[in-house]
């Protein structure tokens, strides 16, 4: 039954990691930018909701839908200003420029908002602390189901937008071929811009669960995003459904290496996350050109 | 004829080598104008140049009165300037259908119904994605999809290279249709025979300059493989 528990727990615990890990991999796959502010990003979305939240009264729900048009703008913004010309520098200065944002992103919040940890838990109501008891040593939380919702809604939402509408084609084109997209009349930088605004979206969506699952403050990002890159690579690059299996092989690595040892937890993920790295799939990680990203994972 | 683009002094590079120096032509509307030249001609280079996805080093394009020469490749396209680019380009990960309606249309006549009565071998490989393609197939996709952007000058790169001669009767079949409908074309070919039948008018490049320029009817196989090879007489222009 303790194995049991622990799979479910880990399946959970998959879906915040697959959040976390969305964005991540549209970026790259759109842009092939690793965004290492990406984590900050997804805390920056947090404190923003808690901001709504607390100021405005509401549940912190309605504070993560409040937040989204913000985040989106921040995200378009952003690839705009500062990615757009990174990317035309070559290789390399997309990620030196996300790692110094994710910087400037730390110290603003710990200036704005201090090093106290924060939590939404709180102000979630029953949601975040009830669930169904399904025996002795069996429960299934209301909040990990609905984080795992939430993350098949996103994912598949994201996968009908990529499949059926004239944007998606345009950035599955994009992703593929820039060059020969922009003879069709797609303008590569517009792409980037939606792609990264909702990169950013479900990065403060990640991260308003974060703070509504556990606690967080200015220095949480680059932990997730340490779990979202584990979460890209052992799902794939490239493939939407990928990082969900990704996210939840990472979870269930987890809650599993807890049940063994409480110390193993977070190394049971990094463990499973080396294996696949050095297996065929991590050669991938490491060619030049990975597989253009595809919603369905084919 | 009245005149659709104008090409001025352009010169473009491939790192530090000069590809095209120096060029200068003009196309008029309806005008079917053959681009040959040995490999490394510039002819390419040019093609791109004027597509916008390749940089200028110097030199003005002006298409229907109006400077492109610093547009971006897709605003060019929105003008009304589609490239098939040598490889075809295709989107290997989608399908035939959605290769061609990721394409970004501007207001004209070509539509998905038009292009397929065009392209006929395409209707039956719509579902199918565009990595599994023969070569005729391929290359009737890529022109389709530069057809759907309805272009008002349609650039083609090495139209019959790598297909068999039963594709590339098929493709030429379908550009007949598109020349006699009015199309401006500019046709980069091999083939100096193929080309010289279909176009108005020859240009041969070599070395990136223009080294020839006459009509198709005044001048003979042998006078333009000669200015091809760069044999004989110098640099000639008619017309």
């Amino acid at each position: 039954m303790t194995w049991a528990n622990a799979i479910i727990q880990g399946v959970l615990l998959g879906g915040l990691y697959a959040l976390f890990a969305c964005g991540l991999s549209l970026m790259f796959g759109v842009m092939r930018i690793i965004n290492l502010a990406h984590g900050d990003l997804a805390v920056l979305g947090a404190f923003v909701v808690w901001l709504i939240a607390t100021q405005g009264h509401v549940s912190p729900f309605i504070a993560t839908v409040a937040c989204l048009p913000l985040m989106i703008l921040i995200g378009y913004g952003l690839q705009r200003t500062l990615l757009s010309r990174s990317l035309r520098s070559g290789e390399l200065t997309p990620l030196l420029t996300t790692f110094g944002l994710a910087i400037v992103v730390q110290n603003a919040l710990l200036q704005v908002f201090s090093a106290d940890v924060r939590g939404l838990g709180g102000l979630s109501g029953l949601l975040a602390v009830d669930g169904w008891r399904l025996g002795d040593q069996l429960a299934v939380p209301y909040l990990g189901v609905t984080i795992l919702a939430v993350a098949v809604a996103v994912l598949g939402g994201l996968q009908l937008v990529l499949q059926r509408t004239a944007f998606g084609r345009e950035m599955r084109a994009t992703a593929q071929d820039p060059e020969a997209a922009a003879l069709v009349g797609i303008p590569a930088s517009q792409v980037y811009a939606r792609a990264t605004a909702i990169a950013v979206a479900t990065a403060a969506i990640a991260g308003a669960f974060l703070a509504i699952h556990s606690t967080f403050d200015p220095s949480s990002g680059p932990t997730q995003l340490i779990f979202a890159f584990e979460a890209v690579v052992i799902g794939g690059l490239g493939s939407l459904w990928g990082t969900l299996a990704g996210g939840v092989t990472l979870g269930v690595a987890q809650t599993i290496g807890a049940v063994i040892d409480p110390q193993y937890s977070i190394l049971a993920g990094h463990l499973v996350f080396l294996i696949v790295l050095a297996g065929p799939r991590g050669w991938l990680v490491f060619s030049r050109r990975p597989r253009a990203w595809q919603p369905s994972g084919r | 004829m009245t005149e659709l683009l104008n090409v001025r002094n352009l010169t473009a590079r491939h790192g530090q080598l000069p590809a095209v120096r120096e060029v200068s032509l003009t196309i008029g509307r309806g005008e079917v104008l053959a681009l040959v030249g040995a490999n490394g001609a510039g002819k390419s280079t040019l093609l791109r140049a004027i597509a916008g996805v390749h940089p200028i080093g110097g030199g003005t394009v002006h298409f229907d009165g109006s400077d492109i020469t610093r547009l971006p490749a897709d605003r060019r396209v929105a003008a009304g300037i589609a490239l098939v680019p040598e490889g075809r380009r295709l989107f290997p990960e989608m399908t035939v259908e959605e290769n061609l309606r990721v394409a970004r249309s501007r207001p004209g006549g070509w539509e998905l119904e038009m292009v397929l009565e065009a392209f006929p071998m395409l209707r039956q490989a719509l579902r199918r994605r565009a990595s599994t393609l023969s070569g005729g197939e391929q290359q009737s996709t890529a022109i389709a999809r530069a057809l759907l952007t309805n272009p008002r000058l349609l650039l083609i790169d090495e139209v019959s290279l790598g297909l068999s001669p039963v594709a590339t009767e098929a493709v030429y079949k379908s550009l007949d249709r598109l020349i006699r409908a009015g199309t401006t074309l500019v046709l980069v070919e091999q083939d100096l025979g193929r080309a010289m039948s279909v176009a108005d008018r020859i240009v041969c490049l070599r070395d990136g300059r223009v080294a020839l320029t006459a009509h198709a009817g005044a001048v003979t196989r042998e006078e333009v493989t000669e200015a091809y090879f760069g044999l004989g007489k110098p640099t000639a222009v008619r017309s």
